[in-house]
């Protein structure tokens, strides 16, 4: 589904990403764990399309398309889908207009006709209780003065709403107490199907004792240096990425 | 000079006003003739503005006025249906009040009746106590050459005045048609006065049908709210190319009143200036001015306010918020003048900028002169693109970017459609500014 090639990208001329490769099947839930500063959210940046990254090398193909030739909202329409490690608030756009607007564009790009009202209140209704999204932070303005909580929520609700293919989540973890991580990812876990693939990009081992990952990676200095599977994550959570570091420094100097 | 000979109309403004009065026919009272000629005579002598006119220096008028051969258009001719209907707000309930080039068209109108409502042709009501008490009694009016020039040379316009506690049941709508078969300067006068516990809300549109000939117009609105009444007064510029307004509301208070005012200016016409000014002449009064303008190609907009707290006690909101596209050019004034005798003032201005267009620009001066000393005043600008964090936002979710856009200036502008009280004419502007960002 998704195939990053020796993928390079700088943002304001330095050099950030530095030749990833990686290969995510239908289905497929992959975990990008990594020290701050490795790469791991402007990978999700440029796999979504943010423009102050600048891909240098490489290559991304999304069932057969090439994804880096593609505005950000045709990767949503094609069916890529980010949750923000910081959604934005945007005061005066409702959570319902927001949300109606996205699906109808990418229905239309699909050829599909939008949603009657009563329609799109039914869908919304059965996806809010995904992630115990409130209705009343629906007529709000879309993420205004929510808590952080509400927000990872949203994302998670928008995820379900706009069912794409690929949704990568960007540290949605981070700032959760444990019943709203309990709460997102139950939601993520519900929304996983055979056709889905998720990657999900986290700073701590503790997220994926509720989304159990097929493989784990692990991203330093802009490179896959490691790729296992959940276990890895146990490694990690209790050495630490040291022992990585190292055994990489030593492949390179022999 | 002969009788026969007619200047054009630009140079008669500059060289011999007094030719222009021949052309308008005469008012129906002495008090009224000895109003016109006063103003004819105050306009020679302070003549039209220039850009060394402080309230005129961003706009040069002279340049609109010399655009075309305009020539003074007093009546009006008939219009159809289908041209007034071109502005109608889907499913507002309402009455409706057609003007053509200011003249009452009673045949397509459904005037509001009943106990304490007069509604009529300015022209048809110059003896009612009320428009001998209030015609041209807004002091404001004599500082600005453009209103003299239309007490001057006014034909006809909308005279409404309710009576003490008479509430109107549904808002009016004013369909304000400016019609000529050549390039015509049109000057509509009205005045609407609410006695006493008065209440009505009434929206103005306008349309110029033809495309192929310019319609100039420079019209007055006077509006006196008495004691304890309330207006709730919209007017909605949806601009033409072929159409350029000068459009001066003057506003009085009385003690206790209430009124709320908005202005939207929306593409295509290339020239509008507003002057708004509100005299508040009694106490515990509170004032609302919203202006939203959305601005493209080379438009000009100048919204030119003035609030005169003269009173203590008094609560004034001021929000305009501007949208400039491509070449447009915005001009904001907003002057808060607290009287000493104004203690208690409470007066807030705020102005917001998007300038969207890669030559859009935008003046805007608070001008605040305050006498009294226990007051709360404030004011506030700025101007600024959309976020990119925002737009990222929106376009990750498959919105693309026309269609972000029109989000964010939907939610820039929301706190003025939102102060709309009336939903289809909040859903109407709501539909147009989505419409204006997608095209």
């Amino acid at each position: 589904m998704l195939t990053i090639k020796n993928l390079h990208a700088e943002v304001e001329g330095k050099k950030i990403l530095k030749g990833i490769n990686l290969e995510i099947n239908k289905g497929e839930m992959h975990a990008i764990m990594g020290p701050n500063g490795s790469g791991k959210s402007s990978l999700a940046s440029v796999l979504a399309g943010r423009d102050n990254y600048t891909v240098t090398e490489g290559e991304v193909w999304f069932n057969g398309k090439n994804l880096l030739d593609m505005a950000p909202e045709e990767r949503a329409r094609e069916g890529v889908f980010l949750a923000f490690q910081y959604p934005v608030e945007i005061p005066g756009v409702s959570n319902l207009n927001f949300l109606k607007t996205a699906l109808n564009e990418i229905r239309a790009y699909k050829g599909l006709p939008a949603l009657e009202a009563r329609e799109f209140l039914k869908l919304t209704k059965e996806k809010q209780q995904l992630v115990d999204f409130h209705s009343n932070l629906m007529n709000r303005s879309l993420n205004e003065g929510f808590s952080g909580g509400e927000k990872k929520r949203n994302e998670i609700f928008q995820l379900a709403m706009l069912d794409p293919q690929l949704a990568i989540l960007d540290e949605t973890d981070s700032g959760l107490d444990i019943d709203a991580l309990r709460i997102v990812s139950n939601g993520v876990n519900k929304l996983r199907d055979a056709e889905k693939s998720f990657v999900v990009i986290t700073h701590y081992q503790r997220l994926l004792e509720y989304i159990i990952p097929d493989f784990v990676h692990v991203l330093y200095n802009g490179r896959i240096i490691k790729t296992g599977t959940k276990e890895l994550a146990l490694e990690l959570e209790e050495r630490g990425y040291d022992w990585l570091k190292e055994e990489l420094h030593l492949k390179e100097s022999v | 000079m002969t009788s026969d000979m007619i200047l054009p109309f630009y140079q008669a403004l500059t060289e011999d006003v007094n030719a222009l009065s021949a052309q308008v026919p005469a008012l129906a009272t002495d008090t009224l003739q000895d109003i016109r000629r006063k103003a004819l005579e105050r306009f020679s002598a302070i003549g039209l503005p220039t850009l060394k006119t402080e309230a005129w220096r961003y706009t040069n008028i002279q340049r609109y006025l010399k655009e075309f051969p305009y020539e003074l258009l007093s009546t009006a001719s008939p219009v159809s249906e289908a041209v007034i209907n071109s502005t109608a707000i889907p499913e507002l309930d309402c009455y409706r009040i057609v003007l053509v080039n200011g003249h009452l068209q009673a045949d397509q109108s459904t005037l509001p009746q009943g106990k304490g409502i007069t509604v009529g042709a300015m022209s048809a009501h110059t003896t009612a106590p009320g428009f001998v008490t209030y015609f041209n009694e807004q002091h404001h009016l004599a500082a600005e050459s453009l209103a003299q020039l239309n007490t001057a040379l006014f034909a006809d316009g909308l005279y409404l005045e309710l009576a003490a506690n008479t509430v109107l049941d549904k808002p009016i709508h004013v369909v304000n048609v400016y019609s000529c078969t050549a390039h015509a300067f049109i000057q509509p006068r009205h005045l609407w006065i609410l006695n006493r516990n008065a209440a009505a809300t009434i929206i103005e549109t306008s349309v110029h049908p033809e495309t192929a000939t310019i319609a100039f117009a420079n019209s007055v609105l006077e509006t006196v709210v008495l004691e304890n009444a309330e207006l709730w007064h919209y007017n909605v510029q949806q601009g033409a190319e072929s159409f350029r307004e000068v459009h001066t509301t003057a506003a009085q208070q009385h003690k206790d009143s209430r009124y709320h005012h908005f202005n939207f200016t929306l593409p295509n016409t290339p020239f509008t200036r507003n002057n708004l000014s509100v005299a508040l002449n009694g106490s515990h009064t509170e004032t609302n001015l919203n202006g939203l303008y959305i601005a493209s190609k080379h438009q000009h907009v100048d919204n030119h306010t003035f609030m005169d707290h003269i009173m203590p006690d008094c609560n004034s909101n001021e929000l305009y918020k501007g949208v400039l596209l491509d070449n447009a050019n915005g001009v904001f004034t907003g002057k808060i003048l607290v009287h000493q005798e104004a203690q208690k003032t409470n007066a807030f201005q705020q102005n917001n900028n998007l300038l969207l267009g890669a030559k859009a620009d935008i003046n805007s001066q608070p001008q605040l002169e305050i006498y009294a000393d226990d007051v709360k005043c404030s004011h506030g600008f700025t101007a600024g693109q959309f976020s990119e964090e925002s737009m990222f936002y929106l376009r990750s979710r498959g919105i693309g970017e026309d269609a972000a856009k029109a989000l964010m200036v939907n939610a820039f502008s929301h706190d003025i459609t939102d102060a709309v009280k009336v939903p289809a004419l909040q859903h109407f502007l709501q539909t147009q500014i989505a419409e204006i960002m997608n095209n």
